[in-house]
Protein backbone atom coordinates (compact mmCIF):
# COMPACT_ATOMS: atom_id res chain seq x y z
CA UNK A 1 0.00 0.00 0.00
CA UNK A 2 2.65 2.22 1.05
CA UNK A 3 4.84 1.23 -2.52
CA UNK A 4 1.61 2.22 -4.64
CA UNK A 5 1.14 5.65 -2.73
CA UNK A 6 4.90 6.45 -3.06
CA UNK A 7 4.37 6.10 -6.70
CA UNK A 8 1.66 7.79 -7.12
CA UNK A 9 3.65 10.70 -5.36
CA UNK A 10 6.55 10.16 -7.69
CA UNK A 11 3.85 10.89 -10.51
CA UNK A 12 2.64 13.31 -9.26
CA UNK A 13 5.74 15.48 -8.39
CA UNK A 14 7.05 14.31 -12.33
CA UNK A 15 3.76 15.77 -13.74
CA UNK A 16 4.64 18.91 -11.98
CA UNK A 17 7.82 19.37 -12.78
CA UNK A 18 6.65 18.90 -16.66
CA UNK A 19 4.03 21.63 -15.92
CA UNK A 20 6.56 24.18 -14.68
CA UNK A 21 8.36 23.32 -17.39
CA UNK A 22 6.17 24.08 -20.00
CA UNK A 23 5.38 27.18 -18.09
CA UNK A 24 9.30 28.36 -17.95
CA UNK A 25 8.98 27.49 -21.50
CA UNK A 26 6.08 29.93 -22.56
CA UNK A 27 8.27 32.34 -20.65
CA UNK A 28 11.55 32.23 -21.78
CA UNK A 29 11.58 31.34 -25.27
CA UNK A 30 12.32 28.31 -27.29
CA UNK A 31 16.19 29.06 -27.32
CA UNK A 32 16.31 28.91 -24.00
CA UNK A 33 14.33 26.42 -22.62
CA UNK A 34 12.17 24.16 -25.27
CA UNK A 35 8.87 23.00 -24.55
CA UNK A 36 8.64 19.21 -22.79
CA UNK A 37 7.09 17.13 -25.06
CA UNK A 38 9.30 17.62 -28.59
CA UNK A 39 12.62 17.73 -26.13
CA UNK A 40 11.32 14.24 -24.88
CA UNK A 41 10.91 13.19 -28.15
CA UNK A 42 14.54 14.37 -28.99
CA UNK A 43 16.00 12.30 -25.94
CA UNK A 44 15.24 9.60 -27.37
CA UNK A 45 16.75 10.53 -30.94
CA UNK A 46 20.32 12.18 -28.77
CA UNK A 47 21.11 9.35 -27.15
CA UNK A 48 21.31 7.28 -29.64
CA UNK A 49 24.54 9.21 -31.06
CA UNK A 50 27.64 8.44 -30.93
CA UNK A 51 28.65 12.21 -29.61
CA UNK A 52 25.99 11.34 -26.85
CA UNK A 53 27.63 7.83 -26.18
CA UNK A 54 31.42 9.18 -26.28
CA UNK A 55 31.04 12.32 -23.95
CA UNK A 56 28.81 9.42 -21.31
CA UNK A 57 30.98 7.37 -21.13
CA UNK A 58 33.58 10.06 -20.43
CA UNK A 59 31.80 11.58 -17.60
CA UNK A 60 31.34 7.66 -16.46
CA UNK A 61 34.80 7.20 -15.96
CA UNK A 62 35.60 10.71 -14.50
CA UNK A 63 32.79 10.34 -11.92
CA UNK A 64 34.00 6.09 -11.05
CA UNK A 65 37.49 7.44 -9.99
CA UNK A 66 36.77 10.33 -8.20
CA UNK A 67 33.87 8.40 -6.36
CA UNK A 68 36.62 6.16 -5.45
CA UNK A 69 39.03 8.62 -4.53
CA UNK A 70 36.13 10.33 -2.57
CA UNK A 71 35.23 7.37 -0.36
CA UNK A 72 38.46 5.81 0.10
CA UNK A 73 39.96 9.26 1.07
CA UNK A 74 37.07 10.46 2.93
CA UNK A 75 36.69 6.98 4.89
CA UNK A 76 40.15 6.66 5.73
CA UNK A 77 40.70 10.78 7.41
CA UNK A 78 37.34 9.98 9.00
CA UNK A 79 38.35 6.74 10.72
CA UNK A 80 41.36 8.07 11.45
CA UNK A 81 40.11 11.36 13.38
CA UNK A 82 37.15 9.38 14.73
CA UNK A 83 39.49 6.76 16.79
CA UNK A 84 42.08 9.85 17.50
CA UNK A 85 40.61 12.09 19.92
CA UNK A 86 43.45 14.84 18.90
CA UNK A 87 43.22 14.13 14.96
CA UNK A 88 40.12 15.07 15.30
CA UNK A 89 40.12 17.94 17.68
CA UNK A 90 42.83 19.60 14.63
CA UNK A 91 41.18 18.29 11.76
CA UNK A 92 37.31 18.58 12.23
CA UNK A 93 37.46 22.60 12.25
CA UNK A 94 39.62 22.63 9.21
CA UNK A 95 37.15 20.17 7.02
CA UNK A 96 34.27 21.84 8.42
CA UNK A 97 35.88 25.36 7.26
CA UNK A 98 37.17 23.97 4.07
CA UNK A 99 33.01 22.38 3.14
CA UNK A 100 31.72 25.97 3.28
CA UNK A 101 34.53 26.94 1.32
CA UNK A 102 33.45 27.50 -2.98
CA UNK A 103 35.86 25.20 -4.23
CA UNK A 104 35.16 26.24 -7.70
CA UNK A 105 38.01 28.89 -7.05
CA UNK A 106 40.15 26.13 -6.19
CA UNK A 107 39.91 24.38 -9.79
CA UNK A 108 42.42 26.39 -11.55
CA UNK A 109 45.06 25.47 -9.15
CA UNK A 110 43.42 22.01 -9.41
CA UNK A 111 43.99 22.78 -13.63
CA UNK A 112 47.50 23.92 -13.43
CA UNK A 113 48.92 20.55 -11.24
CA UNK A 114 46.79 18.04 -13.20
CA UNK A 115 46.51 19.54 -16.35
CA UNK A 116 42.87 19.98 -18.25
CA UNK A 117 42.67 16.11 -18.69
CA UNK A 118 40.32 13.32 -16.81
CA UNK A 119 42.83 13.93 -13.96
CA UNK A 120 41.96 17.44 -13.10
CA UNK A 121 38.20 16.45 -13.35
CA UNK A 122 38.91 13.25 -11.01
CA UNK A 123 40.54 15.95 -8.92
CA UNK A 124 38.14 17.99 -8.53
CA UNK A 125 35.16 15.55 -8.15
CA UNK A 126 36.73 14.12 -4.95
CA UNK A 127 37.51 17.64 -3.60
CA UNK A 128 34.10 17.88 -3.11
CA UNK A 129 33.24 14.19 -2.17
CA UNK A 130 36.19 13.52 0.26
CA UNK A 131 34.47 16.42 2.93
CA UNK A 132 31.14 14.98 3.56
CA UNK A 133 32.51 11.42 3.77
CA UNK A 134 35.12 12.23 6.09
CA UNK A 135 32.84 14.48 8.61
CA UNK A 136 30.12 12.27 8.46
CA UNK A 137 32.65 8.81 9.34
CA UNK A 138 33.96 10.77 12.21
CA UNK A 139 30.50 11.86 13.76
CA UNK A 140 29.78 8.36 13.46
CA UNK A 141 32.60 7.03 14.81
CA UNK A 142 32.36 9.36 17.93
CA UNK A 143 29.11 8.49 18.25
CA UNK A 144 29.59 4.50 19.01
CA UNK A 145 28.00 4.07 22.72
CA UNK A 146 32.00 3.46 24.70
CA UNK A 147 29.56 0.82 26.35
CA UNK A 148 29.81 -1.27 22.99
CA UNK A 149 33.62 -1.30 23.15
CA UNK A 150 33.52 -2.93 27.25
CA UNK A 151 30.33 -5.38 26.10
CA UNK A 152 32.70 -5.98 23.52
CA UNK A 153 35.43 -7.07 25.98
CA UNK A 154 33.12 -9.18 27.98
CA UNK A 155 32.44 -10.90 25.12
CA UNK A 156 36.13 -11.89 24.81
CA UNK A 157 36.28 -10.54 21.11
CA UNK A 158 39.43 -10.12 19.29
CA UNK A 159 40.11 -7.25 18.27
CA UNK A 160 39.67 -7.68 14.72
CA UNK A 161 35.71 -9.30 15.46
CA UNK A 162 35.28 -6.17 17.27
CA UNK A 163 35.98 -3.81 14.20
CA UNK A 164 33.90 -6.26 12.26
CA UNK A 165 31.48 -7.29 14.25
CA UNK A 166 30.44 -4.23 16.69
CA UNK A 167 32.21 -1.26 15.00
CA UNK A 168 31.34 -1.29 11.79
CA UNK A 169 27.33 -1.80 12.10
CA UNK A 170 27.33 0.29 15.00
CA UNK A 171 28.49 3.66 12.39
CA UNK A 172 27.56 1.76 9.05
CA UNK A 173 24.26 3.66 9.09
CA UNK A 174 25.70 6.98 9.36
CA UNK A 175 28.64 6.11 7.36
CA UNK A 176 26.20 5.51 4.76
CA UNK A 177 24.64 9.40 5.23
CA UNK A 178 27.98 10.12 4.17
CA UNK A 179 28.58 7.97 1.13
CA UNK A 180 25.36 9.25 -0.29
CA UNK A 181 25.88 12.94 0.51
CA UNK A 182 29.50 12.11 -0.91
CA UNK A 183 27.54 10.66 -4.30
CA UNK A 184 26.10 13.88 -4.96
CA UNK A 185 28.82 16.03 -4.54
CA UNK A 186 31.06 14.52 -5.57
CA UNK A 187 28.76 14.15 -9.24
CA UNK A 188 28.48 17.91 -9.03
CA UNK A 189 32.09 18.53 -9.10
CA UNK A 190 32.86 16.32 -12.06
CA UNK A 191 30.33 17.86 -14.17
CA UNK A 192 31.78 21.27 -12.97
CA UNK A 193 34.88 20.64 -13.82
CA UNK A 194 34.27 19.28 -16.89
CA UNK A 195 32.03 22.60 -17.80
CA UNK A 196 34.45 24.64 -17.11
CA UNK A 197 38.14 23.03 -18.41
CA UNK A 198 36.84 19.78 -20.46
CA UNK A 199 36.91 18.68 -23.87
CA UNK A 200 34.98 15.32 -23.25
CA UNK A 201 32.01 14.76 -20.73
CA UNK A 202 28.29 15.39 -20.86
CA UNK A 203 29.14 18.42 -18.81
CA UNK A 204 31.53 20.16 -21.55
CA UNK A 205 28.55 18.94 -24.00
CA UNK A 206 26.24 20.72 -22.22
CA UNK A 207 28.28 23.99 -22.35
CA UNK A 208 29.28 23.47 -26.97
CA UNK A 209 25.55 23.07 -26.98
CA UNK A 210 24.61 26.00 -25.54
CA UNK A 211 27.08 27.91 -26.88
CA UNK A 212 26.20 26.87 -30.54
CA UNK A 213 22.45 27.61 -29.46
CA UNK A 214 21.38 23.96 -29.58
CA UNK A 215 19.03 24.29 -26.72
CA UNK A 216 17.09 20.79 -27.25
CA UNK A 217 20.58 18.84 -26.81
CA UNK A 218 21.57 20.89 -24.35
CA UNK A 219 18.26 20.35 -22.08
CA UNK A 220 18.07 16.38 -22.89
CA UNK A 221 21.84 16.05 -21.03
CA UNK A 222 20.33 17.98 -18.15
CA UNK A 223 17.32 15.78 -18.06
CA UNK A 224 19.32 12.24 -18.22
CA UNK A 225 21.59 13.75 -15.38
CA UNK A 226 18.56 14.94 -13.56
CA UNK A 227 16.85 11.43 -13.74
CA UNK A 228 20.50 9.32 -13.12
CA UNK A 229 21.34 11.85 -9.95
CA UNK A 230 17.39 11.36 -8.50
CA UNK A 231 17.21 7.81 -9.27
CA UNK A 232 20.94 6.93 -7.51
CA UNK A 233 19.75 9.52 -4.51
CA UNK A 234 16.50 7.73 -4.73
CA UNK A 235 18.13 4.40 -4.29
CA UNK A 236 20.93 5.07 -1.88
CA UNK A 237 18.47 7.14 0.25
CA UNK A 238 15.74 3.34 0.63
CA UNK A 239 19.10 1.63 1.49
CA UNK A 240 19.71 4.12 4.39
CA UNK A 241 16.15 4.46 5.56
CA UNK A 242 16.38 0.56 5.97
CA UNK A 243 19.86 1.05 8.01
CA UNK A 244 18.65 3.72 10.08
CA UNK A 245 14.99 1.85 10.68
CA UNK A 246 16.72 -0.31 13.27
CA UNK A 247 18.43 2.03 15.58
CA UNK B 1 16.29 -26.99 47.75
CA UNK B 2 19.42 -28.89 48.54
CA UNK B 3 22.03 -28.54 50.40
CA UNK B 4 24.20 -28.22 47.53
CA UNK B 5 23.20 -25.25 46.31
CA UNK B 6 23.37 -23.08 49.24
CA UNK B 7 26.35 -20.72 49.15
CA UNK B 8 29.15 -22.87 50.25
CA UNK B 9 32.32 -21.31 51.76
CA UNK B 10 34.20 -22.02 49.09
CA UNK B 11 36.11 -18.30 47.53
CA UNK B 12 35.32 -18.10 44.38
CA UNK B 13 36.64 -14.53 43.46
CA UNK B 14 39.29 -13.00 46.06
CA UNK B 15 40.48 -9.41 45.75
CA UNK B 16 43.46 -8.71 47.98
CA UNK B 17 44.55 -5.06 48.78
CA UNK B 18 43.06 -3.82 45.25
CA UNK B 19 43.92 -0.09 44.93
CA UNK B 20 42.82 1.44 41.52
CA UNK B 21 44.38 4.87 40.47
CA UNK B 22 43.56 7.18 37.60
CA UNK B 23 46.78 8.67 36.49
CA UNK B 24 47.19 12.49 36.16
CA UNK B 25 45.49 14.05 32.61
CA UNK B 26 48.93 15.10 30.29
CA UNK B 27 48.65 18.81 28.69
CA UNK B 28 47.32 22.07 30.12
CA UNK B 29 44.63 22.13 32.91
CA UNK B 30 46.52 18.93 34.34
CA UNK B 31 44.52 16.99 36.38
CA UNK B 32 46.02 15.37 39.73
CA UNK B 33 45.65 11.41 39.55
CA UNK B 34 42.52 9.96 40.88
CA UNK B 35 42.65 8.14 43.81
CA UNK B 36 39.28 6.39 42.60
CA UNK B 37 39.36 2.76 44.89
CA UNK B 38 40.52 0.85 47.38
CA UNK B 39 42.14 -1.08 48.89
CA UNK B 40 40.06 -3.42 49.16
CA UNK B 41 39.69 -7.05 50.20
CA UNK B 42 36.88 -9.17 49.51
CA UNK B 43 36.08 -12.97 49.30
CA UNK B 44 33.33 -13.92 47.17
CA UNK B 45 32.22 -17.37 47.78
CA UNK B 46 30.83 -19.38 45.31
CA UNK B 47 27.05 -18.95 44.68
CA UNK B 48 26.42 -16.39 46.68
CA UNK B 49 24.65 -13.13 45.68
CA UNK B 50 26.77 -9.94 47.17
CA UNK B 51 25.34 -6.23 46.66
CA UNK B 52 27.39 -3.20 46.61
CA UNK B 53 26.24 0.06 47.91
CA UNK B 54 27.56 3.07 48.38
CA UNK B 55 27.62 6.87 47.93
CA UNK B 56 27.85 8.08 44.14
CA UNK B 57 30.95 8.37 42.65
CA UNK B 58 32.77 6.56 45.39
CA UNK B 59 34.40 3.45 42.97
CA UNK B 60 31.30 1.18 42.86
CA UNK B 61 32.12 0.91 39.21
CA UNK B 62 35.61 0.99 39.27
CA UNK B 63 35.30 -2.13 41.54
CA UNK B 64 33.50 -4.08 39.22
CA UNK B 65 35.44 -3.22 35.97
CA UNK B 66 38.56 -3.83 38.06
CA UNK B 67 36.49 -7.29 39.13
CA UNK B 68 36.08 -8.15 36.15
CA UNK B 69 39.41 -7.27 34.01
CA UNK B 70 38.23 -4.62 32.31
CA UNK B 71 40.58 -2.30 34.33
CA UNK B 72 43.80 -3.43 35.57
CA UNK B 73 44.07 -3.05 39.48
CA UNK B 74 47.01 -0.28 40.40
CA UNK B 75 48.02 -2.53 43.55
CA UNK B 76 46.90 -5.65 44.60
CA UNK B 77 45.54 -8.69 43.25
CA UNK B 78 42.60 -10.15 42.00
CA UNK B 79 41.39 -14.05 41.54
CA UNK B 80 38.55 -15.71 39.82
CA UNK B 81 38.60 -19.37 40.52
CA UNK B 82 42.13 -19.21 41.58
CA UNK B 83 43.58 -17.54 38.47
CA UNK B 84 44.96 -13.79 38.57
CA UNK B 85 42.66 -11.44 36.67
CA UNK B 86 45.11 -8.73 35.02
CA UNK B 87 43.03 -6.40 33.13
CA UNK B 88 41.45 -9.07 30.63
CA UNK B 89 37.74 -11.04 31.13
CA UNK B 90 38.43 -14.13 32.02
CA UNK B 91 36.07 -17.05 31.06
CA UNK B 92 33.08 -17.59 33.04
CA UNK B 93 32.65 -14.18 34.07
CA UNK B 94 29.48 -12.56 32.61
CA UNK B 95 29.16 -8.92 33.02
CA UNK B 96 25.83 -6.49 32.50
CA UNK B 97 25.75 -2.51 32.26
CA UNK B 98 23.87 0.31 33.13
CA UNK B 99 23.99 1.64 30.15
CA UNK B 100 22.17 0.28 27.37
CA UNK B 101 24.37 -2.09 25.15
CA UNK B 102 22.06 -4.10 23.11
CA UNK B 103 23.22 -3.89 19.17
CA UNK B 104 20.28 -2.23 18.27
CA UNK B 105 21.31 -4.02 14.61
CA UNK B 106 20.99 -7.34 15.60
CA UNK B 107 17.37 -8.71 16.73
CA UNK B 108 16.78 -9.35 19.77
CA UNK B 109 17.83 -13.64 18.98
CA UNK B 110 20.67 -12.15 16.89
CA UNK B 111 21.93 -10.46 20.15
CA UNK B 112 21.55 -12.90 22.68
CA UNK B 113 23.21 -15.29 20.06
CA UNK B 114 26.30 -12.73 19.66
CA UNK B 115 28.57 -14.46 21.95
CA UNK B 116 28.08 -18.39 21.44
CA UNK B 117 28.26 -17.09 17.37
CA UNK B 118 31.70 -16.01 18.37
CA UNK B 119 33.00 -18.80 20.72
CA UNK B 120 32.48 -21.01 17.14
CA UNK B 121 29.92 -23.00 18.56
CA UNK B 122 27.89 -25.74 16.79
CA UNK B 123 24.32 -23.95 15.43
CA UNK B 124 21.56 -26.65 16.69
CA UNK B 125 23.81 -25.85 20.23
CA UNK B 126 22.98 -22.08 19.81
CA UNK B 127 19.62 -22.45 18.93
CA UNK B 128 18.97 -24.74 21.86
CA UNK B 129 20.54 -21.98 24.28
CA UNK B 130 19.18 -19.08 23.23
CA UNK B 131 15.46 -20.26 22.71
CA UNK B 132 15.99 -21.48 25.96
CA UNK B 133 17.41 -18.30 27.75
CA UNK B 134 14.85 -15.92 25.96
CA UNK B 135 12.10 -17.68 27.20
CA UNK B 136 13.55 -17.77 30.36
CA UNK B 137 13.98 -14.53 30.23
CA UNK B 138 10.35 -14.28 28.81
CA UNK B 139 11.66 -12.45 25.62
CA UNK B 140 10.45 -15.84 23.29
CA UNK B 141 7.56 -13.26 21.57
CA UNK B 142 10.13 -10.60 20.89
CA UNK B 143 13.12 -12.79 19.17
CA UNK B 144 12.29 -11.19 15.99
CA UNK B 145 11.91 -7.37 17.51
CA UNK B 146 14.68 -5.17 17.15
CA UNK B 147 15.93 -3.16 20.26
CA UNK B 148 14.36 -0.19 19.07
CA UNK B 149 11.08 -1.95 19.49
CA UNK B 150 10.92 -2.61 23.30
CA UNK B 151 11.29 -0.49 25.99
CA UNK B 152 14.28 0.15 28.29
CA UNK B 153 13.67 -2.76 30.70
CA UNK B 154 12.89 -5.25 28.09
CA UNK B 155 16.55 -3.78 26.41
CA UNK B 156 18.42 -4.55 29.65
CA UNK B 157 16.81 -8.13 29.90
CA UNK B 158 17.98 -8.44 26.30
CA UNK B 159 21.33 -7.49 27.23
CA UNK B 160 21.46 -10.12 30.79
CA UNK B 161 19.98 -12.87 28.32
CA UNK B 162 23.18 -12.03 25.85
CA UNK B 163 25.17 -12.65 28.99
CA UNK B 164 23.43 -15.66 30.06
CA UNK B 165 23.92 -17.97 27.15
CA UNK B 166 27.12 -17.63 27.86
CA UNK B 167 26.69 -19.72 31.12
CA UNK B 168 28.53 -17.39 32.76
CA UNK B 169 29.92 -18.48 36.53
CA UNK B 170 30.60 -15.07 38.06
CA UNK B 171 27.31 -12.79 36.83
CA UNK B 172 28.65 -8.97 37.35
CA UNK B 173 25.84 -6.24 37.23
CA UNK B 174 26.64 -2.89 37.16
CA UNK B 175 23.09 -0.91 38.44
CA UNK B 176 21.68 -2.04 35.67
CA UNK B 177 18.39 -1.23 36.93
CA UNK B 178 19.17 2.62 37.44
CA UNK B 179 17.51 3.83 34.66
CA UNK B 180 14.61 2.29 35.27
CA UNK B 181 11.16 3.50 37.09
CA UNK B 182 10.93 1.97 40.74
CA UNK B 183 7.88 -0.51 40.16
CA UNK B 184 10.14 -1.90 36.92
CA UNK B 185 13.21 -2.34 39.25
CA UNK B 186 11.60 -4.33 42.09
CA UNK B 187 10.09 -6.63 39.04
CA UNK B 188 13.58 -7.14 37.80
CA UNK B 189 15.07 -7.87 40.92
CA UNK B 190 12.75 -11.17 41.16
CA UNK B 191 13.92 -11.70 37.84
CA UNK B 192 17.75 -11.62 38.99
CA UNK B 193 17.02 -13.55 42.17
CA UNK B 194 15.02 -16.47 39.71
CA UNK B 195 17.75 -16.31 37.40
CA UNK B 196 20.55 -16.55 39.99
CA UNK B 197 18.52 -19.93 41.99
CA UNK B 198 18.46 -21.11 38.34
CA UNK B 199 21.97 -20.78 36.84
CA UNK B 200 23.57 -21.53 40.06
CA UNK B 201 26.30 -18.69 39.21
CA UNK B 202 27.55 -16.27 41.78
CA UNK B 203 25.91 -12.45 41.65
CA UNK B 204 28.07 -9.44 42.07
CA UNK B 205 25.45 -6.33 42.08
CA UNK B 206 26.42 -3.13 42.43
CA UNK B 207 23.70 -0.68 43.37
CA UNK B 208 22.92 2.54 44.97
CA UNK B 209 19.83 1.49 46.00
CA UNK B 210 19.82 0.68 49.67
CA UNK B 211 16.94 -1.54 49.50
CA UNK B 212 17.78 -3.32 46.25
CA UNK B 213 20.72 -4.21 47.62
CA UNK B 214 18.90 -4.84 51.54
CA UNK B 215 16.52 -7.17 49.10
CA UNK B 216 18.44 -8.84 46.78
CA UNK B 217 21.24 -9.95 48.55
CA UNK B 218 22.98 -12.70 50.85
CA UNK B 219 25.55 -10.30 51.81
CA UNK B 220 25.61 -6.47 51.39
CA UNK B 221 29.09 -4.19 51.32
CA UNK B 222 28.71 -0.98 52.53
CA UNK B 223 31.26 1.11 50.49
CA UNK B 224 32.84 4.70 51.76
CA UNK B 225 32.96 7.53 49.89
CA UNK B 226 35.98 7.98 46.81
CA UNK B 227 38.36 6.17 47.71
CA UNK B 228 35.97 3.51 47.51
CA UNK B 229 36.63 0.84 51.02
CA UNK B 230 33.92 -1.38 52.36
CA UNK B 231 33.33 0.33 55.92
CA UNK B 232 30.44 -2.87 56.94
CA UNK B 233 30.05 -6.16 55.32
CA UNK B 234 25.93 -7.15 56.51
CA UNK B 235 24.82 -11.19 56.68
CA UNK B 236 21.07 -9.92 55.65
CA UNK B 237 20.34 -14.15 56.42
CA UNK B 238 17.23 -14.23 54.18
CA UNK B 239 16.18 -17.94 52.65
CA UNK B 240 18.00 -18.60 48.84
CA UNK B 241 13.75 -18.95 47.86
CA UNK B 242 13.13 -14.93 48.33
CA UNK B 243 11.21 -12.64 46.17
CA UNK B 244 10.51 -8.87 46.68
CA UNK B 245 7.67 -9.52 48.86
CA UNK B 246 10.11 -9.40 51.88
CA UNK B 247 10.14 -6.02 51.79
CA UNK B 248 7.08 -5.80 53.94
CA UNK B 249 9.38 -8.16 56.55
CA UNK B 250 11.13 -6.56 59.67
CA UNK B 251 14.37 -7.56 58.88
CA UNK B 252 14.32 -5.97 55.63
CA UNK B 253 13.67 -2.19 57.36
CA UNK B 254 17.09 -2.92 59.96
CA UNK B 255 18.93 -4.11 57.09
CA UNK B 256 17.59 -0.50 55.38
CA UNK B 257 17.98 1.48 58.47
CA UNK B 258 21.93 -0.21 59.05
CA UNK B 259 22.99 0.24 55.60
CA UNK B 260 21.91 4.27 55.71
CA UNK B 261 23.01 4.49 58.91
CA UNK B 262 26.80 3.41 58.13
CA UNK B 263 26.41 5.56 55.11
CA UNK B 264 24.54 8.59 56.06
CA UNK B 265 28.02 10.29 56.52
CA UNK B 266 29.57 8.74 53.44
CA UNK B 267 26.81 10.54 51.22
CA UNK B 268 27.36 13.77 52.94
CA UNK B 269 31.07 13.84 52.16
CA UNK B 270 30.30 12.41 48.71
CA UNK B 271 28.47 15.73 48.38
CA UNK B 272 31.24 17.51 49.76
CA UNK B 273 29.19 18.44 53.04
CA UNK B 274 31.39 20.41 55.63
CA UNK B 275 30.54 18.64 58.61
CA UNK B 276 30.37 15.46 57.36
CA UNK B 277 33.21 14.06 59.13
CA UNK B 278 31.59 15.15 62.76
CA UNK B 279 28.20 13.78 61.40
CA UNK B 280 29.67 10.26 60.30
CA UNK B 281 31.44 10.20 63.66
CA UNK B 282 28.30 9.82 65.98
Amino acid sequence: MTATRRFTDTFVVVLAMLAVWQVLHLIAGSTALPAPLPTLTYLLHNVTTDRFATNAAATIEAFFFALLLAYAVGLAIGVWMGAHRLSGAVGEPILVALYSLPKIVLYPVLLLIFGLGISGKVAFGALHGILPVALLTTGAIRAIPPVYLRAARTLQLTPWQTIRTVLLPAALPEVFTGLRIGFTVTLLGVLLGEMFASKAGLGSMIMTDMSLAQSEDMVTVAILLFAFAAVANGILLWIEHRLHRRV
Amino acid sequence: MSVASLPSREIHAQLEAVTRVFPAAPGAGAQPPVHALGPVDLDLRKGEFFAVVGPSGCGKSTFLEVLAGLQKPTAGTVTFEGKVVNGEVADGIGVVFQEDASFPWLTVWDNAAFGLRRNGVAAAEIRRRVDDTLAFMGLKDFARAYPSQLSGGMRQRVCIARTLVLQPRLILLDEPFGALDAQTRLLMGDEVLRLWRRTGASVLLITHALDEAAMLADRVGAMSARPGRFIEVIDTGWPRERDSTIVGEAAFGEITARLWERLRGESLKALGHAGADSMAAE
